[in-house]
């Protein structure tokens, strides 16, 4: 607790511990709801609340029965396979293609970088349900609806921004005279940009890549619209059980999605912490 | 102009640089280079020295005329074919590498084998007086000493020619004159040819071989630091080169290469013709502050053959090493001496008269603008 400043009269006081109430409160609202869903996951009963065990600590009232239910379920084991195979492969595309598109876009060189900049970030700002009916009927025409190929892509679309955007970044304290650098000892621009630039880029690189797979790990909008029956993720599992069965098995997936979401956040903060420090050392200190 | 045979090495002919096809930065840059001459290339900022650099690096292209180096043309050779070692202004050592492997780096593109890398990656940190730091990043070294590691990694490929864009920017004032003798000594000791851009005039004095001066895009002159210094070709090059009295007048009479004019005081001055200028005309005179004797009122010593300016003292400036008088002239231009400070500095109040002697050598008549 923070000392209060000593002139601070009765209506400061309210107003400053009104503030706290009411940021704690925001805080309190968004993580409740996702902290509930793990000590749920292990209720031993096929309900969505508390039993009297569980308050009470009751060893009995806990199991696992919903994560064996998982690795048992052929249906659960099917949407797993497909989101990392989704996942993965519109990450490898997504984070080549994003990195060279920001490494084009912060030449100095390149013209109309806003409105192309714009475009490429436009997945992002538009309405998730407009860009999934888009592709929906764009796909349909390529025979890509109902495929992998058309989700992989689709992914690709939606993770591209989050790669520009990481890479820009880390690219705008980039000096660019290392590159010059780099071919005045020789070295030809393609190995320049393996051996100079892509190092330094690194931390931005593969944080963009995990945004990439995070978006494509999360997405069920566009699955919802593109996504065959062969081609049901993890999301799209959730969904259908929340209205078919229900039972806590999605907790159990939820909370094994949370556990992931947490150690992508803690390797990014790693990563980023990283990059600050690489960067550092280019400073003129 | 050198004979052919020396100034093969490096010929820039008629070279021409636009970015927007309108407005020329370097307008026909003409400039032969002999093999281990320091050139630098001094200007102010935007005038052209460091597009020049550039082009030269073929970070730019050229719009029109010639590079050749060693009688072959790389104006379209692309920029890491062309083997010149460079220097850049904020060091640009690769700072995921260590110092050794920034080293290595220039060795280890051109395939050189692991063992020869080593030994020669060591040499170079002993001639740059970093022996034990081979295995630090660049962020554990000082400006100066990252300066030194941007500098042996330019030269370690041993190219020919050596390229340095104000490499002493970003050092404080002791340093870079600690780096300038570095550098000059490195020179020698090599016999590189250099290309030195910067705007600082002592430094360009104090290393170069050669100065090409820039102003606008052209070459206003290109000499040996003695040269332009004490015979500036034009009115830029003196005011640009060291500090000067400009002193205007009247112009009285013409003598095949001296003019005499009449200043505001109505004292006659007699200076070296440098521009074409037409009696009755306004011109100025330059004079180094260095090159004025103070002599105070009422003796006449050698005023006989020197010029004489009568002035007022405005100021007495005490630097230490010298003595700053400020002299102001009826036309309200001010006059600045300096003078030694070796006890036989005159002893002048404010407000007070003195004359101050010149040579006519030392005197440069250039047009009035």
């Amino acid at each position: 607790m923070t000392q209060l400043p000593s002139y601070y009269k009765f209506w400061h006081k309210l107003g400053h511990y009104s503030l706290k109430f009411g940021a704690w409160s925001v805080l309190f609202f968004l993580i409740l709801p996702i902290l509930v869903i793990i000590p749920l996951s292990f209720n031993a009963e096929p309900f969505f609340s508390f039993t009297r065990g569980m308050v009470t600590l009751d060893p009995d009232s806990y199991s696992l029965r919903w994560y064996n239910n998982i690795v048992t379920n052929d249906n659960w084991l099917l949407a797993v396979k497909n989101s990392f195979i989704i996942g993965i492969f519109s990450t490898i595309i997504a984070t080549i293609l994003g990195t060279l598109a920001a490494v084009g876009l912060s030449s100095q060189y390149m013209p109309f970088k806003r409105v192309i900049m714009l475009i490429i970030l436009s997945p992002m700002i538009v309405p998730l349900i407009i860009v999934a009916a888009g592709m929906f009927f764009f796909y349909t025409k390529f025979n890509l609806a109902g495929s992998f190929a058309g989700l992989v892509i689709a992914h690709s679309a939606l993770g591209i921004p989050f790669v520009i955007i990481t890479i820009t970044a880390t690219l705008s304290g980039f000096d660019r005279t290392l590159y010059f650098a780099g071919l005045s000892s020789g070295a030809s621009p393609v190995r320049s940009f393996v051996d100079i630039v892509v190092p330094i880029i690194r931390p931005g690189v593969i944080s963009g890549a995990m945004f990439a797979f995070i978006t494509s790990f999360d997405e069920v909008v566009v699955v919802l619209f593109l996504a065959g029956p062969g081609q049901r993720t993890i999301p799209r599992q959730m969904f259908s059980g929340l209205r078919e069965q229900i039972n806590p098995t999605i907790l159990a997936v939820a909370t094994l999605l949370i556990a992931i979401s947490v150690i992508f956040l803690v390797t990014l903060e790693v990563l980023r912490q990283r990059s600050n420090r690489l960067r550092g050392l280019e400073g003129h200190n | 102009m050198n004979s052919d045979s020396e100034s093969d090495f490096l010929r820039f002919a008629n070279v021409q640089k636009s970015y927007d096809q309108k407005n020329l930065v370097v307008k026909d840059f003409n400039l032969n280079i002999p093999e281990g001459e320091f050139l630098t290339l001094l200007g102010p900022s935007g005038s052209g020295k460091t597009t020049v650099l550039m082009m030269m690096a073929g970070f730019e292209s050229v719009t029109s005329g010639e590079i050749l180096l060693k009688g072959e043309s790389i104006t379209r050779t692309a920029p890491y074919k062309r083997n010149i070692g460079m220097v850049f202004q904020n060091y640009a050592l690769f700072p995921h590498m260590s110092i050794a492997e920034n080293l290595a780096y220039p060795l280890k593109i051109r395939r050189i084998p692991k063992s020869e890398i080593k030994e020669r990656v060591d040499r170079y940190l002993e001639l740059i007086e970093l022996q034990g730091f081979g295995g630090r990043p660049p962020g554990q070294l000082s400006g100066g000493q990252r300066q030194r590691v941007a500098l042996a990694r330019a030269l370690i490929f041993q190219p020919s020619l050596v390229l340095m864009d104000e490499p002493l920017g970003a050092l404080d004032k002791k340093l870079r004159e600690q780096m300038q003798l570095e550098i000059s000594r490195l020179h020698k000791k090599l016999g590189f040819t250099a290309i030195y851009v910067t705007h600082d005039q002592t430094e360009a004095l104090t290393m170069s071989d050669r100065i090409a001066v820039f102003n606008n895009g052209v070459v206003q002159q290109c000499a040996a630091p003695e040269v332009l210094y004490e015979q500036p070709e034009n009115a830029f090059v003196a005011e640009f080169i060291g500090e000067n009295n400009f002193i205007f007048g009247v112009v009285k009479e013409i003598r095949s290469n001296v003019i005499e004019i009449e200043i505001s005081t109505g004292e006659m001055v007699r200076a070296r013709k440098v521009d074409d200028c037409q009696i009755g005309s306004i011109c100025k005179v330059s004079v180094r502050p260095e090159k004025l004797f103070l002599i105070s009122e009422g003796s006449q010593d050698g005023s006989s053959d020197n010029n004489v300016i009568t002035g007022k003292l405005l100021l007495r400036q005490y630097v230490g090493d010298y003595i700053r008088y400020y002299f102001e002239l009826p036309d309200e231009k001010e006059v600045v001496v300096k003078v030694l400070n070796d006890h036989t500095a005159p002893n002048i109040d404010r407000g007070q008269t003195a004359r101050l002697l010149s040579k006519e050598n030392d005197c440069f008549a250039f047009m009035a603008d």
